[in-house]
């Protein structure tokens, strides 16, 4: 042993042991994004390398073309945005009032059997994305099992995934708005006319809503459950002693003390949705009508398919851009509440 | 009065949600068991008339399902046991040992955990392309390697533990690395075993991943050939009892971890909560 002790060599081994990690994180996640800022600001077409003077340097032209030029980059961009904000709408509140709602259930000390429910319930979170689409394109399918369960009960259901209509358009459709109203689609903001933003999502959209909802549920549910164990008990039993029914208790005791819980599913739901990838790409690719389309998967397409990997690189930043401004916004509300 | 009827509703909603959980993958076994026509004549029954192992031969036969699994399998084991050594490692450093520079590293791993993987799609085959590894079991298999949250796991279970142990180890003289060896490790073992099935789970199920990194069909994993079913290298009619078939069988060994080792998954979805 030297001079310095048993911590004498500390300082080479610690490097030595970060080594593996610092070598594949940097060469697979710092670099990698460096690189895609420079190709995000070139016209690369796939073929050769990046890095020579013989790919056309354009500036930030692929990130203007998404907001000012008025063209299909910028309508297939802005409509993989409104369909993203609508799927984000609907799934995250869905899946954290099913996962809190089956959180409570399970934590309810009467009951018996419950490790197997709770089992059942996160099972469908640790499957494959791949594994689980298959099976819900089976049961959302013209004849599947979903449109044979709703003829049960008297109702056609739609041909899922060639069904483009929005919901809200068909809601209006319901109540005799039959075209749209010419101030809302001759005049709109960004590519898309008023009446397009305010489509709601679509069919197509709502049976892959559908399927996230019921397999992230299960991840959210266990961390509800894990909080709720931890409350203490003598504040809900203060609270009967009171005289405060089941509701009560649950509104002014139990949800304010999962605050923190609450804040965090919602945060890691709002980074999550909007990064929706592996169901579009297997159940829908985008379609009927790009009302499936997300930034996530246009970006993938703009890329592989149409071989035009500077503007999908910057289609993955300004996402990149959007789940940090979610992100923040989130934090800045917390910070908010935590004041009060 | 009340408690029987507050019971009897509780299970009325946990019978209800667990059919809900639960019933698709009895319609995903019992379709792969029938027969094309039977199983778009009557998708909601859960019992194969006739039942036919046709489809589940069909898979073996005439698609690339063996190749996908065997690349499943080999991507799997190196990974898993590369993410437990390394991010062992890592966090163990990071947790006990003193040098220059490890909060800026800390900082940095913390930095990569917030990056969104979707986001990374593109750039990541920037880098497999430039390193001419693209469309080759190595581009395949190296990025996965080591994972972020895995380092994070692991150091938070480092700072968790009491530093006596090793201390002790080290006044006798053993050095940083038998020490680690020998000492640190078969104490880690609940973090390892919690490592170990996500790093499983998550490399089995990974999909994005293999998208970007290969086109060859001799390299698919599972569920990028699955993804490729799907999307019509079938050819002719729907073929779902052969697709579920499929999917039925990709899932069974995620299954089987979960069932055994269903805290471990618990406390990864716990530590995935720590995080935020």
């Amino acid at each position: 042993m030297s001079a310095k002790g048993i911590r004498g060599n500390e300082r080479t081994a610690g490097w030595i042991f970060v080594a593996p990690a610092l070598i594949i994180l940097g060469l697979f996640f710092v670099l990698p994004i460096l690189m895609a800022l420079w190709v995000s600001l070139t016209g690369w077409n796939g073929q050769g390398s990046p890095f020579t003077s013989r790919v056309p340097f354009v500036g930030l032209h692929n990130y203007t073309a998404l907001f000012a030029t008025d063209d299909l980059a910028r309508q297939d961009f802005m409509t993989s945005i409104r369909n993203n904000a609508y799927y984000v709408l609907l799934v995250v509140p869905l899946q954290t009032v099913l996962a809190l709602g089956l959180a409570l259930v399970l934590n309810n000390r009467i009951l018996k059997g419950k490790s197997f429910f709770r089992t059942a319930f996160f099972f469908p979170s640790v499957t494959s994305s791949v594994a689980i689409s298959v099976v819900f394109l089976f049961m959302f399918a013209n004849g599947g099992a979903i449109n044979a369960l709703l003829s049960a009960v008297g109702i056609n259901g739609p041909q899922w995934f060639s069904d483009p209509r929005g919901l809200i358009h068909i809601a209006l459709d319901r109540v005799g708005v039959h075209n749209a109203p010419a101030a809302l689609a001759d005049h709109g903001v960004l590519g898309l006319t008023w009446w397009d933003w305010l489509s709601g999502p679509s069919v197509a959209m709502c049976a892959i809503i559908t399927l996230v909802v019921w397999t992230t549920s299960g991840t959210f549910m266990v961390m509800f459950l894990a909080a709720l164990q931890n409350l203490p008990i003598q504040l809900d039993e203060a609270g009967m002693v009171d005289g405060a029914n089941a509701w009560q208790r649950f509104w002014r005791i139990t949800l304010p003390q999962l605050r923190p819980t609450m804040f965090l599913v919602v945060t890691l739901g709002l980074i999550g949705t909007w990064q929706v990838f592996d169901q579009i790409y297997v159940m829908s690719q985008g379609n009927p009508a790009k009302t499936t389309l997300t930034p996530a998967f246009l970006s993938y397409r703009t890329a592989f398919r149409d071989f035009d990997y500077g503007s999908g690189a910057a289609i993955s930043f300004v996402l990149f851009l959007i789940i940090v401004l979610f992100t923040l916004l989130q934090r800045w509300l917390l910070r908010e509440r935590r004041g009060h | 009065m009340r408690t029987i009827f507050s019971r009897f509703f509780g299970y009325a909603i946990l019978v209800f949600f667990g059919l809900v959980f639960l019933y698709p993958f009895v319609i995903q076994i019992s379709s792969s068991f029938k027969t094309e026509s039977d199983a778009a004549a009557n998708p909601l029954s859960p019992i194969p008339h006739p039942f036919t192992t046709d489809a589940i031969e069909r898979i073996f036969v005439g698609t690339g399902f063996p190749t996908w699994l065997m690349n499943s399998v080999l991507v799997t084991v190196i990974v898993v046991l590369a993410r437990v050594l390394f991010c062992s490692m890592a966090g163990y450093a990071l947790s006990r040992l003193r040098f220059r520079g490890r909060r800026v590293l800390f900082a940095g791993l913390l930095a990569t955990m917030a990056v969104p993987p979707v986001v990374l799609l593109i750039p990541k085959f920037l880098v497999l392309n430039q390193l001419g590894i693209y469309d080759s079991y190595p581009g395949l298999i190296v990025p996965l390697l080591v994972d972020a949250t895995g380092c994070f796991i692991m150091k938070q279970f480092f700072d968790s533990v009491p530093v006596s142990v090793e201390e002790a180890a080290r006044i006798d003289g053993a050095g940083v690395f038998r020490t680690y060896w020998s000492v640190v490790l078969p104490m880690a073992r609940p973090a390892l075993i919690t490592l170990t099935i996500l790093s499983f789970s998550g490399t089995w199920n990974e999909f994005p991943h293999s998208l970007i990194a290969v086109q060859n069909p001799a390299l698919f994993t599972l569920p990028r050939g699955l993804a490729d079913l799907v999307s019509g290298s079938l050819g002719a009619g729907t073929q779902y009892p052969l697709k579920l078939g499929a999917a039925l069988l990709a899932t069974i060994p995620v299954a089987i971890i979960f069932v055994i080792f269903q805290r471990y998954f618990v406390r990864g979805a716990a530590e995935g909560g720590e995080r935020g």
